[in-house]
């Protein structure tokens, strides 16, 4: 198909490694740490945590906005605004309100359930959408700092759930703990390969892992579903549905506090995997080669780092991480059994959950909680307030382009401009790094 | 092509330096030995029916049926003859042309209908009619993708522009009544997607593939909220959108075969034909294309020479945001109906793999985006008749391809230069 190739094009940057790129504008995030104080104060100076919290507040507005404009009551108000504005405002006022108690009480605390134990649930159910979603979240974030772009978390989670399912319903006669542990090993694996083969295929052939790694989503979907309505890989014997057997109760994660709530022990990893991560990233030799190839691969390479063969591990640790997050889907979350649909928009929910985390491990945690309060809240909203949980994917997407965006959340709010340091600024120098002459 | 003076030649001779690419005739090859081992060795007996025109068409062609095995083996040694003859002009430092390619593909396409359809019958026009219009959203796409990642912004958002605009189509259309009004909404929608891509991407610099994966939620998000809060109300006065028309072009829709599959459509296909015309003259045979490319592949040395960078940058990618909004839609005013929630469905990104995969050519990414429509529509059809193969790995082809693509493996995938990065003058 391809002829002759030009050869001696003098365009810069053609080689496979350019992909430098940095999360949004997270100046912060992928400058080498300093001491822990400096970093705290110019992380107050920056604003960055300032303006993570006014992005969330302005995502909160303009979700209100959208629940206001749509409601029925006030359009029907609005009619006689000029005549009787109080309806309206008060209408408005209903409307917002009632979307926002339900979903604080959907994910925090229920104050009309009696006791405490009833009212606590919406917090369990909060930990519980935010499970894998901090694992999925680390992967991803993993990925950011050593440069790489992996928006393939939906292909790795799911076959990392169905290698996880799979050997949750096929070997019966293993005692609990042991069976579990075999599950989440075969499940963390499978998403580190699916994974692997994007950070292989950059590593020796200059693919873009953006590209492939969305491609590998629809073929891991495909596969997942052909899996899955064959009778002898991984679909319920005797069944026409596209659906696997249910998991072994020795496979499952049991609940953390009782079967009341929905919480399973994933949490607990999820939190060691945090701390992992973080150790990973700030005190290991891996992770330093890792943060190396992130801020400049020539420097690294020149450095004596092989960077091919770091881009393949990052690929892989980021690849094990999100393919845990299908495990807890399949022994955690839905043990009756997964379709298709089992990663539940996560692997894309992690990659905002990175952004608003600024890629770093306990960044991302506080993100998946806030995150996953989001999506049990917007669920109590469905059914209580009858507003459409789609709003949460608005605010979720508002968020994280503001924070991408710090300049304009500064016009917004008419914040002063930082003068050293700002992110406006190394914004500039990394545009300027982006284009390389020569 | 490469050129370099040589100083001492008195009328200037260029040299051409030629690399020859073998990749071409190896995949050719792959497949020619795939064809032989599936179609020859493992044979199937029987006979393949083929119908070739439909009760309505203007000329009646007699049901094709031909026998399978003996069929199979004479396309294999086609695309034998075909793979050695592509081998032979890398060896004369040839190239391999794109036609040879399609030839290959459909022969390839030909032999494997044949080998599927072993005492079953296929129609063909349904095949293809089917085929071009699950492609055209998947086209206007991809030309979206051209000129914004020509211009040097990587366009993820494609899907949320497509989304975009059949949202909004079906809206404006269901209010007024008039499809037209839907189609040009339609372009609004998708060129206001753009400038939140531009706006962030340019001004603010952002991550473009960032902001474009976050639009994609936003859009889906944002229509998804509006759908269920408000079009399911009131579906009659919002969501019952008119639909074109076919429109049968008096003697081209008469050619059997292809006359009703290319020229018996809604206007918006007709639109479709102008779009990747004009798009393909513009981007190489005038100014604005010239620019254009120098934008996306050297920005420093555009803007030297005068050409205001991010602002022409900025106007390419509304302009690829219109273009995908009038794909979208076609979902809703060209095929469906009415809008439902992310009706899409990943339309987005197989155009964005039609983009790589045409790698930045608007031809040849309108005819990667005919081969993923065709794959995709293969699957429908030979689930129907029962196909020896899993509907879900003709689902997969697109992707795999792509990757392929991607790695270099079939033909070189090489984006411009300039693809991705913000330009800041300095």
């Amino acid at each position: 198909m391809s002829g002759n190739e030009p050869v001696d094009r003098q365009l810069p940057n053609i080689s496979p490694e350019k992909a430098t790129r940095e999360p949004g504008q997270s100046g912060t995030a992928s400058e080498p740490e300093r001491s822990r104080w400096n970093v705290a104060m110019r992380e107050i100076l920056n604003g960055s945590a300032m303006i993570s919290l006014l992005a969330v507040v302005l995502a909160i507005i303009i979700g209100g906005i959208l629940i206001a404009v749509t409601d029925e009551n006030v359009q029907a108000t609005a009619g006689y605004f000029f005549s009787r504005p109080g309806d309206m405002i008060a209408a408005i006022w209903n409307s917002v309100s009632g979307a926002y108690v339900s979903l604080f009480q959907g994910s925090i605390y229920n104050f009309r359930r009696p006791g405490f134990a009833n009212g606590i649930r919406p917090l369990m159910d909060t930990l519980t959408f935010a499970t894998p979603l901090i694992v999925a979240g680390l992967g991803v974030a993993l990925g950011f700092r050593a440069g790489l772009f992996n928006i393939g978390g939906r292909g790795q989670m799911l076959f990392g759930a169905s290698a996880a399912g799979w050997v949750a319903f096929s070997f019966a006669g293993l005692p609990f703990p042991l069976h579990l542990i075999f599950a989440v090993v075969a499940g963390v694996i499978a998403g580190a390969l699916w994974s692997g083969l994007a950070g292989l295929l950059k590593a020796t052939t200059g693919a873009n892992e953006v590209i492939t790694t969305i491609m590998l989503n629809y073929v891991a979907y495909y596969f997942v579903y052909w899996m899955l309505s064959t009778q002898g890989l991984l679909q319920l014997p005797g069944s026409n549905n596209p659906k696997s057997p249910g998991m072994l109760p020795s496979a499952v994660l049991p609940p953390l506090f009782g079967q009341q709530y929905s919480l399973h022990w994933g949490f607990i990893i999820a939190i060691l995997v945090t701390f992992f991560a973080w150790w990973l990233l700030n005190r290991s030799r891996l992770g330093f080669q890792f943060k190396a190839v992130g801020l400049n691969p020539d420097a690294a390479r020149v450095a004596g780092i092989n960077v091919p063969r770091m881009i393949v591990y990052v690929m892989l640790f980021s690849g094990a991480f999100v393919g845990l997050a299908g495990v807890f889907q399949v022994l955690g979350t839905v043990t009756t059994g997964f379709s298709a649909g089992i990663d539940a928009g996560i692997g894309f929910d992690a990659i905002t959950v990175a952004l608003l985390g600024r890629s770093k491990p306990w960044g991302v945690f506080a993100a998946a909680v806030l995150f996953g309060a989001f999506k049990a809240g917007g669920f109590a909203m469905q059914a209580s307030q009858g507003i459409s949980v789609d709003i949460v994917l608005v605010v979720q997407s508002v968020i994280v382009l503001l924070i991408a965006a710090p300049p304009l959340v500064r016009a917004v709010f008419r914040l002063p401009k930082p003068n050293l340091l700002s992110p406006l600024k190394s914004n500039k120098t990394q545009g300027k790094k982006a284009v390389v002459t020569k | 092509m490469s050129t370099s003076t040589l100083p001492s030649a008195a009328p200037i001779t260029l040299e051409r330096t030629i690399v020859k690419s073998w990749k071409g005739p190896i995949a050719l090859s792959i497949f020619a030995l795939l064809a032989i081992v599936l179609f020859g060795v493992f044979a199937r007996p029987g006979v393949s029916h083929f119908r070739l025109s439909t009760t309505g068409d203007f000329f009646q062609l007699p049901q094709l049926d031909v026998p399978t095995t003996s069929t199979g083996w004479i396309l294999a040694v086609i695309l034998v003859i075909l793979a050695a003859w592509s081998v032979l002009m890398v060896f004369q430092s040839r190239r391999v042309p794109l036609w040879l390619t399609i030839v290959f593909a459909i022969v390839f396409m030909a032999g494997f209908l044949t080998w599927v359809a072993a005492d079953a019958l296929i129609p063909i026009p349904g095949l293809l009619i089917g085929a071009v219009s699950l492609s055209v959203p998947l086209i206007f796409g991809a030309m979206s993708g051209v000129i914004s990642e020509r211009s040097g912004v990587i366009n993820i958002a494609i899907e949320g522009q497509l989304l975009a605009g059949a949202f909004v189509s079906a809206v404006v259309a269901s209010m007024t009544g008039s499809p037209w009004a839907g189609l040009v909404a339609a372009m609004v929608a998708g060129t206001l997607v753009s400038f939140a891509l531009a706006a962030f991407a340019i001004k603010y610099i952002v991550d473009q593939i960032i902001v474009g994966v976050v639009l994609n939620v936003l859009v889906s998000g944002l229509t998804g909220f509006l759908f269920s809060q408000v079009l399911t109300n009131n579906p009659k006065f919002l969501n019952t959108p008119p639909r074109f028309d076919r429109i049968d072009i008096p003697v081209l829709g008469q050619i059997p075969i292809i006359g009703p599959v290319l020229f018996d459509q809604t206007v918006i296909v007709y639109f479709m034909y102008i779009v990747v015309a004009g798009v393909a003259y513009a981007l190489f045979r005038t100014r604005w294309g010239l620019r254009t490319r120098a934008v996306g592949e050297h920005p420093q040395a555009a803007d030297t020479v005068g050409i205001k960078v991010n602002l022409r940058r900025f106007w390419n990618v509304s302009l690829a945001g219109a273009i995908a909004g009038f794909g979208g839609a076609y979902f809703t005013l060209g095929s469906v109906g009415s809008f439902t929630k992310d009706m899409t469905a990943g339309a987005g990104f197989i155009a964005l793999a039609a983009v790589i995969f045409g790698r930045w050519d608007p031809i040849r990414a309108m005819l990667a985006g005919l081969l993923f429509g065709f794959a995709t529509n293969l699957q429908s059809v030979l689930g129907i008749i029962g196909s020896p193969v899993p509907s879900q790995f003709m689902l997969m082809l697109p992707y795999i391809v792509t990757i392929f693509a991607v790695a270099g493996l079939v033909g070189q995938s090489r984006a411009p230069a300039a693809d991705g990065k913000p330009y800041i003058k300095s």
